[in-house]
């Protein structure tokens, strides 16, 4: 079932919460729900489980408006943050709650209940009421209770916030699977970036209420729509320098500590205006002294990350960037050091409003040419 | 870990000890007297030792008091019965009509909600005699005059405000979510009300039972204008025990002690209820 928002808007007495959101799902697929706490995520999940109604705007399951439909009768399954156990229930009939309510027949419940603990592994605990479940355990208690009724449609409020690191990278392997399994439309609500972009195949990020940008993962990650979400995906944080394009017959460039860094040739209509150059620190390599382009810099600090090696450099103006490496690959030593920068990995942003500044078309195709 | 040290605990040992005796020695002492007659309860130094007598008991449970000068006939069996009956049925109707009513003050916020919630605790401000003398006027008027409809109609005043107020933040502290979680799973309102809301608040509607049951049993002075002979409760009937050859302090101490025993037992009863599951584990805050 495919799910559609239409210019969804809420207040609580004068504090609007949601304004104006749009979104469209289609079956089966899973979009991500990305943002600050605070951003009503969590109430636009409300809405579309029906327990609270929006002021204006509509939501449409299978192309059928939903205004007044009671939460029962939505064929919806929900995980909620806090988990929202039963505490009088045991594990058991926490899950088995939303086949009591299809009246399904005694068998059928043990065997459904049955079947999703083994597969979420908490069939050894199914007789323990939530207040002697570990946090892992209850949060597959959660998890299989959203599932239970098999619901066309899943909403999944951050259903990895409150459990421990070990858990939530095991939770990360598993539930895409687990998900894709179930055939349901989901939305999933997170603030992790990490899990936004391994579970969704669209991600909406919603701040303040807004919808800032809607992509998929890539789309998000390359091209994002300002500064705020840029410094939101990403680890370490993307790179931020306060640059002035300029340009001459070669081409737009941007001086960074005296050197120059050639940016796209479709730049030319921001030339002398005010920027910030986004850089993420996977495009920022250490060169040879000779290399074309290479800037001047100070390793100040190494930082082992995994997979991953953080240097943290100064420029010759004393700005921050940080670079990063495969881990094993050779790295700079403490102090001088040169790096070269990316130029087609490179985002620039409006200095005053953060906005993401994208090359002309023109250029594009000059480009291509 | 922490450690008291002996001083300390012989200190609290003492503290609780005085406490008990201040509060618990009323009460053990009119237990004493409820065994004695009035030449013993009445004799000069008070003594704890005495030969113990169930004649008080006797004459209380058959009605018939033996003064010294005549023997008095009193209902007090009767009286007891009365109050057992006119406080249950009260606690009964202000439970069925104040947990309802308590779970939409603390759910369904609608307009005047507030007000109205307020207005039903202000029947507690106002003094009952300011309430009686109308009252009594009306209740004549439409009949309901000593009738038990009438006082368990009247007790509502006392019972309903107590339990909506105490009720409803029991229902204000259940996480919405939990509720919200049931209906998403395809469980309607009022399934959601009974299966999900009334059992999480059952500690809080037990308390509120218990207190208004004590309320409405310790109740006298609607009965008094509003009940005749027949339908008093004992807190009442209690006055009969005030007769002209003089007061019968054995009996008094005996009524009481058949009086209490009822709340007693009930409080002792309740107290496994309202300690268990107090606290929710299921949410994480």
């Amino acid at each position: 079932m495919s799910l559609e928002l239409t210019d969804l808007s809420k207040s609580f007495k004068d504090d609007t919460v949601l304004d104006g959101v749009s979104l469209h799902v289609p079956e089966g697929k899973t979009l991500v729900l990305f943002g600050p706490s605070g951003a009503g995520k969590t109430v636009l999940l409300r809405l579309i489980a029906g327990v609270i109604e929006p002021d204006t705007g509509q939501i449409k399951i299978s192309g059928m408006d939903v205004d007044g439909v009671a939460p029962e009768d939505r064929n919806i399954g929900m995980a909620f943050q806090n988990f929202a156990l039963f505490p009088h229930m045991d594990a058991h009939a926490n899950i088995a709650s939303p086949l009591t309510a299809q009246k399904q027949d005694k068998s059928a419940i043990q065997a459904g209940v049955q079947a999703l603990a083994k597969l979420l592994k908490i069939d050894h605990v199914l007789g323990h009421k939530p207040k002697e479940l570990s946090n892992g355990q209850k949060q597959r208690t959660a998890l299989a209770r959203a599932l239970a009724g098999k619901p066309k449609i899943l909403l999944l409020d951050d259903p990895l916030r409150n459990v421990d690191a070990k858990l939530r990278f095991e939770m990360r392997l598993e539930l895409p699977r687990l998900l894709s399994d179930q055939n349901a439309t989901v939305v999933y609500v997170t603030q992790d970036y990490k899990e936004a972009m391994a579970f969704g195949d669209e991600i909406a990020v919603i701040n303040g209420g807004v919808v800032q940008q809607i992509g998929t993962p890539e789309q998000i990650y390359l091209t994002p729509a300002n500064v705020e979400i840029a410094r939101l995906f990403g680890d370490p944080v993307i790179n931020f320098l306060d640059v002035t394009p300029q340009k001459d017959a070669t081409g737009v460039f941007a001086l960074i500590s005296d050197k120059r860094v050639d940016l796209d040739a479709g730049y030319s209509h921001v030339v002398g205006q005010d920027c910030s150059l986004g850089i993420r620190p996977e495009s920022v390599l250490f060169v040879p002294e000779d290399h074309p382009g290479a800037v001047p810099v100070t390793v100040e600090a190494e930082t082992p990350l995994n997979e991953k090696t953080v240097n943290l450099c100064l420029t010759a103006r004393g700005r921050e960037i940080m670079a990063s490496r495969p881990s094993g690959t050779d790295g700079p030593a403490i102090g001088a050091a040169f790096v070269t920068i990316e130029a087609a990995n490179a985002l620039l942003f409006d200095k005053l409003t953060g906005a993401l500044i994208e090359p002309t078309d023109i250029a594009v195709k000059g480009k291509v040419a | 870990m922490q450690t008291t040290s002996t001083f300390e605990s012989v200190l609290r040992g003492m503290a609780i000890t005085v406490i008990i005796l201040f509060f618990m020695f009323p009460i053990f002492w009119i237990f004493l007297m409820s065994f004695q007659t009035n030449e013993t309860i009445l004799r000069v130094p008070p003594s704890p030792f005495f030969e113990p007598t169930l004649t008080n008991y006797r004459s209380l449970i058959s009605g018939r008091l033996e003064g010294s000068t005549a023997t008095l006939e009193i209902a007090f069996m009767s009286n007891l019965y009365n109050s057992l009956f006119l406080s249950v049925t009260s606690v009964t109707v202000g439970l069925l009509l104040g947990v309802p009513a308590a779970y939409a003050f603390a759910r369904l916020k609608f307009r005047g909600s507030e007000d109205i919630a307020f207005t039903l605790l202000s029947f507690r401000f106002a003094p009952p005699l300011l309430v009686l003398l109308p009252l009594t006027i009306y209740f004549q008027q439409i009949g309901l005059a000593d009738t038990y409809g009438g006082l368990i109609w009247v007790y509502q005043l006392i019972v309903l405000p107590l339990i909506l107020w105490i009720v409803r933040g029991y229902f204000e502290d259940i996480p919405a979510d939990i509720e919200y979680a049931y209906r998403i799973a395809g469980h309607g309102f009022w399934a959601t009300f009974r299966k999900i809301a009334l059992p999480l608040a059952g500690p809080g509607i037990a308390a509120a039972g218990l207190l208004a049951f004590i309320f409405a049993w310790n109740n006298f002075i609607f009965a008094l204008v509003l009940a005749s002979a027949d339908k008093q409760p004992v807190t009442v009937g209690a006055l009969a025990f005030i007769t002209a050859s003089g007061i019968n302090y054995g009996q008094i101490a005996a009524g009481i002690m058949l009086s209490i025993a009822p709340t007693f037992a009930l409080a002792l009863y309740a107290q496994r209820y309202l300690v268990e599951g107090l606290s929710l584990g299921a949410v994480k805050g």
